[in-house]
């Protein structure tokens, strides 16, 4: 079993699903049973939402989907690879 | 081998989040629409190289990253890992706990959400040394994980990890600035406000 400490230390390993099943179900057992721990990560899976929702663009620009496919074709084909 | 016929139809439903991540990096609509741009043309031209059934948007994002680091970075000022601010853990949560209070009669998934505009949070991630913020931006907006993040930006996956700790804490910094320039929380230099719930006190040091 996780102690607070512990558990906090795993904070952002575990938002980001990089957690492995032993440590993924201590954490989520130590949450389970303390509310001041499962605050702190509710807090911070929020705030992943909020900047994953606010830094998004929503529309790529008009324009840019026809100049991109403008890019391809035979003669880009044609040029050398690198340089 | 790819087929560079396929590569339209795969590789262009990628491009808002890779145009989200060109205007993240470039802070610049015209730069971002050029480094998109740049980034297909190298991907189409190089989309021989690329293995069928791998990770062609972790494959993208890596062409976007390198265009980005050889084309576009001269032109910008360029703040580096000394500019970073470094705050301890847990920054944002021990000073919202007062706001979050005042804001307890709203839902509680949208009390954040509420309380930062667009504006602020694109602010924030776009203040961070680049280093960071495209790690920032690969883990919690494109939701990548650490091993890619670590392919795409070629460093090591302990320097990712420990660039989002120090980007993501100072991230936190900054809308806080943001909360306390809009009159939602007070700025006191040793912590939270008093009226905050607060489970350790913390110093300064």
């Amino acid at each position: 079993m996780a102690d607070c400490n512990e558990t906090l230390n795993e904070l952002y390993n575990f938002l980001d699903g990089e957690l492995g099943p032993d440590v993924r179900n201590a954490v989520q057992h130590h949450l389970d049973d303390c509310m001041d721990c499962l605050q702190v990560f509710d807090f911070h899976a929020e705030l992943r939402q909020v900047i994953k929702a606010k830094c998004v663009e929503q529309h790529i620009p008009p324009g840019l989907m026809e100049r991109v496919k403008g890019c391809f074709g035979p003669e880009t084909i044609a040029e050398p690879n690198g340089s | 081998m790819a087929d560079q016929a396929e590569f339209a139809e795969l590789a262009l439903e990628y491009m808002p989040g890779l145009y989200s991540a060109a205007l993240r990096m470039t802070r610049n609509p015209a730069d971002a629409e050029d480094l998109v741009q740049e980034t297909y043309l190298r991907a189409y031209r190089g989309f021989g190289s690329f293995t069928p059934g791998t990770n062609l948007r972790a494959w993208l994002y890596r062409i976007l990253t390198n265009t980005y680091i050889n084309s576009y970075r001269a032109k910008q000022r360029r703040p580096d890992e000394r500019d970073i601010d470094d705050v301890e853990d847990l920054f944002l949560y021990r000073r919202l706990g007062a706001v979050e209070q005042a804001l307890a009669s709203r839902s509680a998934e949208d009390e954040l959400m509420d309380l930062f505009t667009e504006d602020e949070v694109k602010g924030a991630l776009e203040a961070l040394p680049e280093q960071f913020r495209m790690a920032v931006y690969l883990a919690d907006v494109e939701g990548f994980s650490y091993k890619e993040i670590a392919e795409i930006l070629d460093v090591p996956i302990g320097t990712v990890m420990s660039r989002l700790h120090r980007g993501r804490k100072s991230m936190q910094k900054r809308l806080f600035q943001f909360a306390v320039d809009r009159g939602l929380a007070s700025s006191t230099d040793d912590g939270a406000p008093e009226s905050a719930p607060e489970p350790e006190r913390t110093t300064h040091g």
